[in-house]
């Protein structure tokens, strides 16, 4: 049986790389300047079975175990490829999740089928222009209007926010009590009255990655639409955030192994001095320490990997490993970078996008500053 | 180095011009990828801030070298990276070397309007194949009459598009590598140049950078800097007023970056507090502050040196290497604190932050100042034949 599914998910691996290296590769700098990727690759992406595809048959996935999406994650980070890898996570591990776990019956068999396809895109609304980290601060509304609710408010820094479909938006329906236990998800679908796309935001990396502002100006939705219970939106949140911080920690080693090996090949071919750069003992030391580190973390993660299938993944664990993997990956493409030289500098060189690219990762899904404040809070309860 | 009040009414006059003449431009310049380089220069030179150190005969202002780093430091409150080392390029990378040891002629054709800002400049010693590796370029001019043939291609060379003049370092005669380079003044209107499309940088957007070919350009002996042979070292020294300018001017770079993000982090609210009311926060940008300050001190300290004539190499050296390390984790931890408002484009710290990042690259990158630094320091093992 674990040799069977070691067949088949060699199998997958090659069919993911086939796919990036035929149909991403050849586009993908053009998806850089246009700063968004074509619709219709969420469809091809669906074809290929390459979305949602741990959600169950009845819901139209494959109910492949956990182990085939980190084969994905891994592919696209490792092939540079982090304006893609980023928004599939965000629509298969985030928000797919999100309804699986907590949706209704009719939100599941509404929305999860079309996912798996990529027919419907998923994105989510937290952050919002004063709130990055802190959740609590969020002034989003849902009042309560006979069966319906009516939103107002603004999010930003929202990934496939000109794409989405449908959004999971998080807003308080209780402003009596704190947050945390004032707080609702809802469900919006992207042609609702009063919902409205803001510009395609310019980053410093991601660029392909469309990352947007969101309105909502008396957005009506049926009491149907939350997601979860009423005012538990921090229990839902709080249950999902392992999955996506694990999805960022196995991105961010596997990103660093794509961009080492890069590099590794890039330093035998540069001569300087007379000689190719990788025969200068600082050349060699560094790939020695950057591998090293790289290893370290990959044992780790795939340790969380292991814990998370079995259901044991704590806070403080995946924590630390969002705060180590993403921080490493920062030192690896800066290291990496350092050895391209001038060359590492244009844009055209990979290394020079995987080093902005690697940037964010220590910012979203929990800065490390917040991920330090989970990992003390519970070495000192 | 003791500031003098004429040390202050310098640095005044070079704020004022970058409040009114460069910042309120500096997005638009971003955008566009290039800036005016001939009108900003003119004007500059109509001030007299591109000749400061150089020698009044030739239209400079005839101080001392304390009141270039004054202003290099002042550049670094340009709110573009590209801004300043273009302007860093006319005064402190392409120009020193003439200064030095261009003959009358030369500099009364040249560095006059290097310093009058009647034309811009460039340094074109990188090569695809030899960055920091100097002595391996392979550009060559050959006699012929009275004229060099140039031939040959030169990389990442800052302002080329609109440059009208290259101080070029090439191979003449001989097989010793750092006794056969030459440093030419080359017009770029010549017969036989031409240029790449501009190169797509990662920061330093408003600077044009480009590949230049040289293909039998055929320039007059006359315009060989010194005497033959004798270019490798010139770069050398000149690199030393490079990396001085460099250093200098990433003090109020980080600075800047270091302010804004202090008004940034005490407006943002987060867990019903400021963001600077973090002890993480408030103690980390004082442990940057605190490392700008100790680097500023040895800037000056070389600076010093560099007027009594002695040989700066080595704290030039460390400073450029200090420097190139400090920029990053200065823009890099503040960025942090800007949270997703960080990651975006128009943000000045992300500015700071993708810009700064050529500091260890450029100029000679880290690795080549921590070989100088132990060749000074006697630790670097003699080359085995």
């Amino acid at each position: 049986m674990e040799s069977e599914l070691k067949a088949e998910l060699s199998l997958f691996r090659d069919n993911v790389i086939r796919f990036i290296d035929n149909e991403i590769i050849p586009h993908y700098e053009q998806w850089e300047r246009d700063e968004i990727i074509p619709r219709d690759l969420w469809n091809k992406l669906g074809a290929q079975g390459f979305l949602a595809l741990d959600i169950p048959e009845e819901y139209g996935g494959y109910a492949s175990p956990y182990i085939f999406t980190t084969v994905l994650i891994e592919e696209f980070q490792r092939k540079n490829c982090s304006s893609l890898g980023v928004p599939m996570t965000v629509h298969s591990d985030i928000v797919a999740h999100y309804v699986l776990n907590n949706g209704t019956e009719a939100q599941k068999s509404k929305y999860l089928p079309k996912m798996v396809t990529g027919e419907c895109v998923g994105a989510i609304a937290m952050t919002e222009p004063g709130t990055g980290s802190d959740l609590q601060g969020i002034r989003t509304t849902a009042k309560r209007d006979g069966d319906d609710y009516i939103l107002n408010g603004s999010k930003t820094f929202i990934t496939n926010g000109q794409h989405c479909d449908m959004v999971i938006v998080v807003a308080r329906t209780n402003l009596d009590t704190p947050g945390s236990k004032g707080t609702s998800l809802f469900i919006v679908d992207c042609d609702a009255e009063g919902f409205i796309r803001g510009r395609n935001l310019e980053k410093i990396g991601l660029h392909a990655s469309d990352t947007s502002e969101l309105s909502f100006q008396d957005v009506r939705v049926p009491a149907s639409a939350i997601l979860g219970e009423l005012d538990a939106g921090f229990f839902v949140l709080m249950g999902e955030l392992q999955r996506e911080r694990l999805s960022l920690a196995i991105g961010s080693v596997s990103a660093a192994e794509g961009i080492l090996a890069d590099t590794i090949a890039y330093v035998k071919e540069r001569e300087a001095f007379g000689k190719p750069i990788s025969q200068l003992q600082n050349t060699r030391f560094k790939l020695a320490e950057m591998s090293t580190e790289i290893r370290v973390n990959r044992a780790f993660v795939n340790d969380c990997v292991d814990q998370f299938i079995k259901g044991s993944l704590d806070v403080a664990t995946v924590s630390m490993a969002k705060l180590s993997t993403t921080e490493m990956q920062n030192r690896v493409a800066d290291g990496c970078l350092q050895l391209h030289g001038g060359y590492g500098y244009m844009r055209e060189y990979g290394v020079s996008r995987a080093y902005v690219d690697a940037r964010v990762q220590r910012i979203y899904g929990g800065t490390s500053e917040i991920m330090k404040e989970l990992i003390s809070r519970d070495l000192l309860k | 180095m003791r500031l003098t009040e004429d040390h202050i009414a310098i640095r005044e006059t070079i704020a004022k011009f970058i409040d009114n003449e460069i910042n309120p431009y500096c997005d638009e310049w971003e955008k566009a990828g290039i800036f005016p380089a001939h009108a900003l220069f003119k004007k500059m030179g109509d001030l007299g801030l591109l000749g400061i150190a150089k020698p009044a005969e030739y239209g400079g202002m005839g101080l001392d070298y304390s009141y270039q780093i004054i202003f290099s430091e002042e550049l670094g409150r340009i709110r573009s990276g590209g801004v300043s080392m273009a302007i860093g390029v006319q005064t402190d990378m392409s120009t020193p070397a003439l200064a030095k040891h261009g003959s009358d002629e030369l500099k009364r054709k040249f560095l006059t309007k290097a310093i009058s800002g009647e034309a811009v400049f460039s340094i074109a010693v990188s090569e695809p194949h030899a960055g920091s590796d100097v002595a391996a370029i392979k550009t060559r001019a050959v006699k012929d009459g009275d004229d060099y043939i140039i031939n040959g291609t030169k990389m990442w060379i800052t302002n080329s598009t609109q440059a009208d003049y290259l101080c070029l370092l090439c191979n003449t005669e001989g097989d010793h590598p750092h006794k056969n380079k030459s440093m030419i003044i080359v017009p770029t209107n010549l017969k036989g140049i031409s240029f790449s499309e501009r190169l797509d940088k990662l920061g330093m957007r408003s600077s044009d950078t480009a590949q230049i070919f040289f293909d039998d350009v055929r320039v007059p002996q006359s315009n060989l800097v010194g005497v033959e042979g004798a270019g490798f070292i010139y770069q050398m020294q000149q690199f030393q007023e490079e990396r001085l300018y460099a250093t200098a001017g990433t003090l109020k770079n980080m600075e800047d970056c270091i302010n804004d993000t202090i008004d940034y982090a005490r407006e943002r609210q987060v867990f019903g507090q400021s963001v600077l009311d973090n002890q993480v926060v408030h103690f980390r940008l004082a442990e940057l502050q605190t490392e700008v300050s100790a680097l500023r001190a040895l800037v000056y300290d070389a600076v010093d040196g560099y007027i009594n004539n002695e040989d700066v190499t080595l704290k030039a050296s460390m400073a450029k290497l200090k420097a190139g390390r400090l920029v990053r984790e200065v823009t890099d931890s503040c960025l942090q604190y800007w949270g997703g408002n960080g990651f975006m484009w128009d943000n000045p710290v992300s500015r700071a932050y993708r810009d700064s990042r050529l500091l260890s690259i450029g100029g000679g990158a880290d690795e080549i100042m921590l070989g100088i630094i132990c060749k000074q320091m006697g630790t670097l093992p003699r080359k085995k034949h």
